[in-house]
């Protein structure tokens, strides 16, 4: 599979999410920012994870969470969730 | 008392509420919000000049309910007058203790209109720190580092009443140095709306208090803050001493969960007295619940004439027909005007009063203010479940 190309229309809607969440701008957020940089706290993550779920329609869950360190990861994370929430169950699986 | 801080729909600062209530100037107008269908009532005290962005970031916004902003401007304010810097030991020796009947309804019922209109499983992750009774509170402590004890009093009606009684009380037993304390209400919502438009309380016009053509109360929103702190300190460090409490009293009814009656609120004024040291005779004004619901009027008129045998030579005056009963702030915002009218020996009026009513027979001062020299007044206020908060002030 290839690699995703550094930033496309899912994370561009990721930093939607959080710069909106944040009340900051899009622009000063970039893949490698870390939380820290960003002043986002845990309170905030909970909001930014309860934006994310919205606008992709999916459950991010507790344990998802706890993997979504940077907004690399968060990208990372959510595109695994869409991509599972697209894929059909395979036959047999449980 | 060295700080003052108010926030209502008579003005965004003590100054501005002060000219309109020293002007008997009712602020009680047609709802921004009439609700769909439209509420029974259409007349409310909305804190009409607020502007939350002047105050406050975006992102502090999304934290802070409308009445816990309220209760931070006016704490701003109050602490800006006191002097105060909350530094080394007075940070732990400074209480906190705010009054909210209902804390925040925004956010709760944005989260109920998700469930169970839209039929979201989603709440806003926001809503329980935005919710709780006690964001003020906390919200003040952080703004300005203060460690010492800090909570919230949700009685009703008498919450800020009984959270001014108990900071006072700690301040007056050393528990700790200085205190901020009063209490905020943001009644605009529109489930709380409809539940007191189901009590049926609600005037349809404007509150009339002690008039005989009274239909109910106005609701009203606002944040009324105090900064207390011990006498010795505050003359020892120069500060300007706006008035003092001299003594709280309150009890319960014990007798309907909405109806009141005369007892009550008797022994909390009863008890304020013994608590100050003084007799009833020294007191020249009362501001009272003054609701202007038909039965709260004449049963207040009942317990003062109990309490004050010389009642007709009181002045008494419901500065909610101004400002609206602001439910969880009204006894600070009524502490405010209390102090203001003995700091200016003018006692605000009862305005809208259109016809005497001889169940409510008190000199009201209806309409006009009234300059009065007096060194002691009283703030009364009566909540639903029957409990009562009357506070004693004494002019410096």
């Amino acid at each position: 599979m290839p690699e995703p190309p550094e930033t496309d229309d899912l994370s561009a809607r990721v930093i939607r999410v959080i710069a909106q969440t944040q009340r900051i701008s899009a622009e000063s957020i970039s893949l490698d920012s870390t939380f820290e940089e960003l002043k986002i706290d845990s309170l905030d993550g909970i909001n930014i994870i309860f934006g994310l779920e919205n606008e992709f329609g999916i459950n991010i869950p507790d344990e998802g969470v706890q993997n979504m360190r940077s907004i690399r990861e968060t990208v990372e994370g959510v595109r695994k969730l869409v991509q599972e929430k697209s894929e059909p169950v395979p036959p047999g699986a449980s | 008392m060295t700080g003052l801080g108010l926030v209502c729909a008579l003005g965004n600062t003590v100054a501005e509420c002060w000219r309109r209530l020293a002007a008997g100037e009712s602020r009680i107008a047609p709802l921004r919000d009439p609700g769909s269908p439209p509420y029974k009532f259409q007349k409310g005290a909305e804190a009409w000049d607020f502007q939350p962005l002047e105050h406050f970031t975006e992102k502090e916004l999304d934290m802070l309910e409308r009445f816990a902003q309220l209760a931070v401007v006016a704490a701003r304010e109050a602490v800006a007058q006191s002097g105060l810097k909350f530094q080394g030991e007075l940070a732990d020796k400074t209480a906190i203790v705010t009054g909210s009947s209902v804390g925040g309804q925004f956010a709760e019922e944005e989260g109920y209109k998700r469930l169970y209109k839209e039929n979201s499983p989603r709440v806003g992750p926001l809503t329980i720190p935005r919710t709780m009774s006690n964001a003020g509170a906390s919200r003040i402590s952080l703004e300005f580092g203060i460690q010492g004890p800090a909570y919230t009093v949700s009685t009703a009606c008498s919450s800020s009443n009984h959270a001014l009684g108990q900071a006072f009380w700690m301040v007056r037993a050393g528990q700790v140095a200085a205190a901020i304390a009063g209490g905020s209400e943001a009644v605009f919502a529109e489930g709380l709306l409809r539940a007191w438009e189901a009590m049926r309380v609600v005037s349809p016009d404007v509150c009339r208090p002690f008039s005989a053509d009274r239909k109910g109360l106005s609701l009203g929103e606002g944040g009324g803050m105090l900064v207390l702190e011990n006498w010795d300190d505050a003359r020892a460090r120069g500060a300007e001493i706006l008035g003092e409490i001299i003594g709280f009293g309150m009890s319960s009814d014990a007798h309907h969960i909405t109806q009141p009656c005369v007892e009550g609120p008797a022994k909390a004024m009863r008890w304020a007295l013994q608590d100050a040291g003084i007799s009833p005779d020294q007191v020249g004004y009362i501001n009272a619940h003054g609701t202007g619901t038909p039965t709260n009027d004449v049963i207040e008129t009942e317990a003062i004439r109990c309490v004050f045998k010389k009642a007709d030579a009181l002045l008494v005056s419901s500065t909610k027909s101004m400002h609206g009963h602001t439910l969880g702030a009204a006894g600070a915002i009524e502490a405010i005007a209390t102090v203001l009218a003995l700091k200016h020996g003018l006692v605000p009026p009862t305005a809208n009063f259109t016809t005497p009513d001889p169940a409510c027979n008190l000199d009201i001062v209806p309409n006009e203010a009234r300059p009065a020299r007096f060194d002691i007044a009283v703030s009364n206020t009566f909540a639903f479940g029957g409990l009562n908060a009357t506070l004693i002030m004494k002019a410096t």
